[in-house]
């Protein structure tokens, strides 16, 4: 890093901006509300919300007192997300907009005194600065070299103002790095993706399978819900991990499985049920394609085979195998969200669709419903430029499967080398820490180091500011407009995110950033309204609604106008795959040279002394995003590591104790981590939670706390239908000693 | 009258909504809270069990709080709710040593400070924050002497029990199991 261009610069000596009002407005003690303690002269309003703490988007409203100041946020009753309950993160959003560690005004990287420093700056100086740079790299380059890496409802203007610009690389690490897998799988199977909120009908099933996946942990709100109704309702659930996770002690079969070894114990599931009979035959029958195939191909996976594999007892899986048959089709193998594993994970969700597709499962009561979103209409704008290249052109023949622009793939197209043009020259990241989202720390730096252009809009000074020529401080959701929520769900639902106050500092929301900087480039006819409430309004007018009545109502509920929640026996139905059927056997995956029926690999092992790395989420946390949200930091302030009892007692290691890791490239970690000795966790695997581990110091409250899992993922098995970056191929071991002091690289 | 909770331990998943809901509500000062989540995990892998308790003051029908304040400021409200009066409070700190389930603390403006079922809130007609927020809906609230009210309703269907019962407090938080 000496030397470099883009030295990476610690906001914290900059103390600007507007005062810094810290903590909540406390009108009044906590204790003292006992007789009518609120006083009476409080004029209480609520305005219509929808949550940015994680990507649920729960609909609520806001309390804001006569000052305006925001006192709560409560979920909204009548919307689906969440039925009138938010989760904690969503409780604690109001954290996000006290946190004192916001970034407070623009900022941009200039030279002084021979050191890199960052200068606050107005927006219109830091606009001029923008524009003039891609203006630069659209006349050295082409318009397609920039690229938009975002991760939040705001991305929606800024992607807009890219294509205007001219480029279509638009990303998120929700695709690569999470849930890609999955759609690519369901998309080549059913012709149809899973979405978000997923299509999974938890609330009316039988049986319940969940496969690594830690529903309560992961607190996607509705989901959660319904997984509790579900549990009221006697459904029976089943949970795969070798983790005893808080979903695997509400189950009726924890299978402790062996890390790494999910796909022989589906591949099992599936062969028991086709040599059982136990399928539904009829809607194999009339809507599958490839049955025999599958038949054939299944023959050698046994459950005898798989228990030498998996560790699961035969017994064990024919019996969980009947479980599910015998709810079907209200059944659901859950697809999973964050699956980027082991880098066949398509195959593996492959399996998990197949598996649901021979059960009945699909477009069934109690499996997957058909979600149903409305149109909404585009203000007008006109036509955009077509970019004469994308981000694929770096990797001709790679990953046609990709439907989304893959993180990774953009972050590696940055980096110049013998095989390709460096395709990527500039980056405009909204939302997302780049730096502790992808996997490759030190590609990802190196990428940035040949930049001509980083951008950073976010309301925190996370990581990824510290490497930008401008940043940018977003305001809240709370204190902004946002494009509406159209979100699929079992009945199309709008929900307006208004202003509750005004933005704190010198912060904006990102429709005016998008707008301003396209009126800057002579763009501005991209962005033809006045300002947003206009374009708002335009676009509820046309589907029946108005911005008066939404900022009334908050959601609205819409009718359903194409096809049922569910199939109805006997109906014709033409998939949108190559047969027109459910592809058991796959013909698209082929097509482009990959197994058409998902078949076991063995993946890598650890080491004596080394242990298999997993990591996860914890309810109050999204990501490292809230680590420092004064409210949520409060009830998680720091990631433990989670070690069994006879590992602890090889290495003689206490509850508390401070560890660092070492992984199996010898990457220690750069903070330590204390112990958490448990049973819940094999012994040939540690766990700990994803997000922490912040060097950013204006962090004030999560810098130095636990360790960073990404840091120690050095090794990436990367998905070759879908590009996916599989994370959980590494291991660590334990340094009871402060190691010595590794150059400093993040 | 007679109020007391419950808590499905089958349902609750332990994400501390309950926790930071009630921060807020109450405006508990940062660094402290009125409840809080307890994860008993019970076994060796892989025979495991695990309860999940979202914890608060059990509202004592016989509570050594009230017993013991030197100031009568610790007291039954309306519904054999226990409440603390802030004013008459010394924050001696008696209370704090003499409570089974460690539900209390000093507020930094020196009073002791505790659950107070959200009164302010009961009082109006809703429910406590905890359970108005609660995702997997497992908290159940209401007054015992009415047969029809949702605790009442659970109470009756489903097992239960309570905390430290063999401390003879009369503790009117349940878990159902």
């Amino acid at each position: 890093m000496r030397n470099s261009r883009r030295n990476f610069i610690k906001i914290s000596s900059l103390g600007i901006g507007g005062a810094a009002v810290a903590g909540t407005a406390v009108h009044w003690a906590s204790g003292k509300i006992i007789n009518e303690a609120i006083p009476k002269s409080f004029q209480f309003k609520q305005t219509p919300t929808y949550c940015e703490v994680c990507f649920w988007k729960c609909a609520g409203w806001v309390t804001t007192d006569e000052n305006g100041e925001i006192w709560k946020v409560e979920g909204h009753k009548a919307d689906p997300h969440c039925n009138g309950r938010l989760c904690p993160r969503g409780t604690g959003g109001v954290g996000m907009y006290y946190d004192e560690d916001r970034l407070k005004t623009p900022l941009i990287r200039r030279i002084k005194n021979g050191k890199q420093v960052y200068e606050p700056a107005s927006w219109e100086e830091a606009f001029t600065y923008i524009a003039n740079k891609l203006n630069l790299i659209k006349e050295k380059y082409g318009p397609e070299s920039v690229a938009l890496f975002t991760h939040g409802s705001g991305g929606k203007f800024l992607g807009h103002f890219l294509k205007a610009y001219g480029s279509n690389n638009i990303t998120a690490p929700s695709f690569a790095q999470c849930r890609g897998p999955r759609e690519v799988a369901f998309l080549s199977t059913f012709g149809e993706l899973v979405l978000s909120p997923e299509r999974t009908d938890i609330r009316d099933t039988k049986c319940l399978v969940l496969i690594g996946s830690h529903l309560g942990e992961n607190m996607h709100n509705g989901q959660v819900q319904e997984m509790s109704q579900a549990i009221d309702n006697g459904a029976a659930i089943i949970t795969v991990d070798p983790r005893f996770s808080t979903a695997a002690s509400k189950s009726k079969h924890w299978l402790p499985i062996k890390p790494a070894t999910d796909l022989a114990l589906l591949l099992a599931w599936i062969h028991v049920i086709i040599s059982e009979g136990w399928y539904d035959e009829e809607y194999v029958e009339k809507y599958c394609f490839g049955f025999e195939e599958l038949k054939a191909h299944v023959q050698q996976y046994s459950p005898e085979w798989a228990y030498g594999i998996t560790t699961i007892e035969p017994q064990t899986i024919r019996e969980t195998a009947k479980e599910m048959a015998n709810a079907a089709p209200a059944v659901i193998i859950h697809p999973g969200r964050h699956v980027t594993w082991y880098g066949d994970d398509t195959q593996r969700l492959r399996a998990v669709a197949i598996l649901n597709a021979i059960l009945g499962s699909w477009g069934r009561r109690g499996g997957f419903y058909n979600p149903e979103k409305i149109a909404l209409p585009e203000f007008p704008h006109p036509p955009f430029p077509k970019p004469r290249k994308t981000w694929k052109d770096a990797f001709p023949e790679q990953y046609n499967m990709a439907y989304e622009v893959l993180s990774t793939g953009v972050c590696e197209a940055s980096i110049p080398s013998a095989e390709r043009d460096s395709a990527i020259k500039g980056w405009i990241v909204n939302g997302t820490n780049l730096v502790h989202t992808l996997p490759y720390q030190q590609q990802t730096l190196e990428a940035i180091q040949n930049l001509e252009l980083l951008v950073v809009i976010d309301t925190m000074p996370m990581e990824i500011t510290g490497y930008a020529d401008v940043v940018l401080p977003e305001c809240t959701y709370l204190e902004r407009y946002d494009a509406i929520r159209n979100s699929p769900h079992r009945e199309p639902y709008l929900a307006l995110r208004m202003p509750a106050t005004q933005p704190k500092y010198n912060s904006k929301p990102d429709w005016w950033i998008a707008k301003k900087l396209a009126e800057k480039m002579g763009l501005g006819a991209y962005f033809g309204w006045k300002n947003i409430e206009e374009m708002l309004d335009w676009q509820l007018k046309k589907v029946g609604s108005s911005l008066k009545e939404m900022q009334k109502l908050g959601v609205k509920k819409l009718k359903r106008e194409f096809d049922d929640l569910y199939f109805i026996r006997g109906q014709e139905i033409e998939f949108n795959t190559n047969t027109g059927k459910i592809e058991l056997f796959s013909t698209e995956l082929q097509a482009e040279g990959f197994d058409p029926l998902p078949k076991y690999t063995l993946h890598p092992e650890p080491e004596e002394e080394f242990y298999r790395l997993n990591y996860g989420r914890a309810p109050m946390h999204t990501f490292s995003r809230t680590s420092n949200n004064p409210n949520l930091h409060a009830l998680m302030p720091e990631n433990y590591l989670w070690v069994n009892p006879k590992v602890a007692r090889l290495w003689k290691l206490k509850n508390g104790q401070e560890v660092w890791l070492k992984n199996q490239a010898g990457k220690v970690s750069y903070f330590p981590i204390k112990i958490r000795i448990t049973e819940r966790i094999r012994w040939d695997s540690v766990y700990m939670v994803h997000g922490f581990g912040h060097k950013e110091q204006r962090l004030s409250r999560a810098n130095g706390k636990g360790a960073s899992d990404t840091q120690l993922i050095t090794n990436v098995m990367m998905d070759p239908i879908m590009g996916g970056t599989g994370m959980r191929g590494n291991f660590v071991t334990f340094l009871t000693e402060k190691p010595e002091k590794e150059e400093e690289t993040l | 009258m007679r109020y007391a909770m419950a808590i499905d331990t089958r349902k609750c998943v332990g994400c501390s909504d309950c926790v930071v809901a009630c921060q807020i509500e109450n405006k508990v000062p940062e660094g402290f809270c009125r409840d809080w989540v307890v994860e008993a995990t019970s076994g060796t892998y892989p025979k495991l069990e695990l309860e999940i308790r979202s914890e608060r003051c059990n509202q004592c029908g016989n509570a050594p709080c009230v017993r013991c304040c030197p100031t009568g400021s610790s007291f039954y409200a309306d519904g054999g709710i226990v409440l603390v009066d802030p004013d008459k409070c010394i924050g001696c700190g008696a209370c704090i040593a003499s409570c089974p389930y460690d539900a209390r603390y000093v507020h930094p403006e020196g009073f002791v400070d505790k659950c107070t079922f959200c009164i302010q809130r009961v009082r109006k007609g809703q429910r406590p924050a905890c359970v108005e927020v609660c995702p997997t809906n497992c908290m159940y609230f209401g007054d015992l002497d009415d047969p029809n009210s949702e605790v009442s309703i659970k109470l009756k269907e489903r097992k239960h029990k309570t905390l430290i019962p063999e401390a003879g407090t009369d503790p009117h938080l349940y878990f159902l199991i």
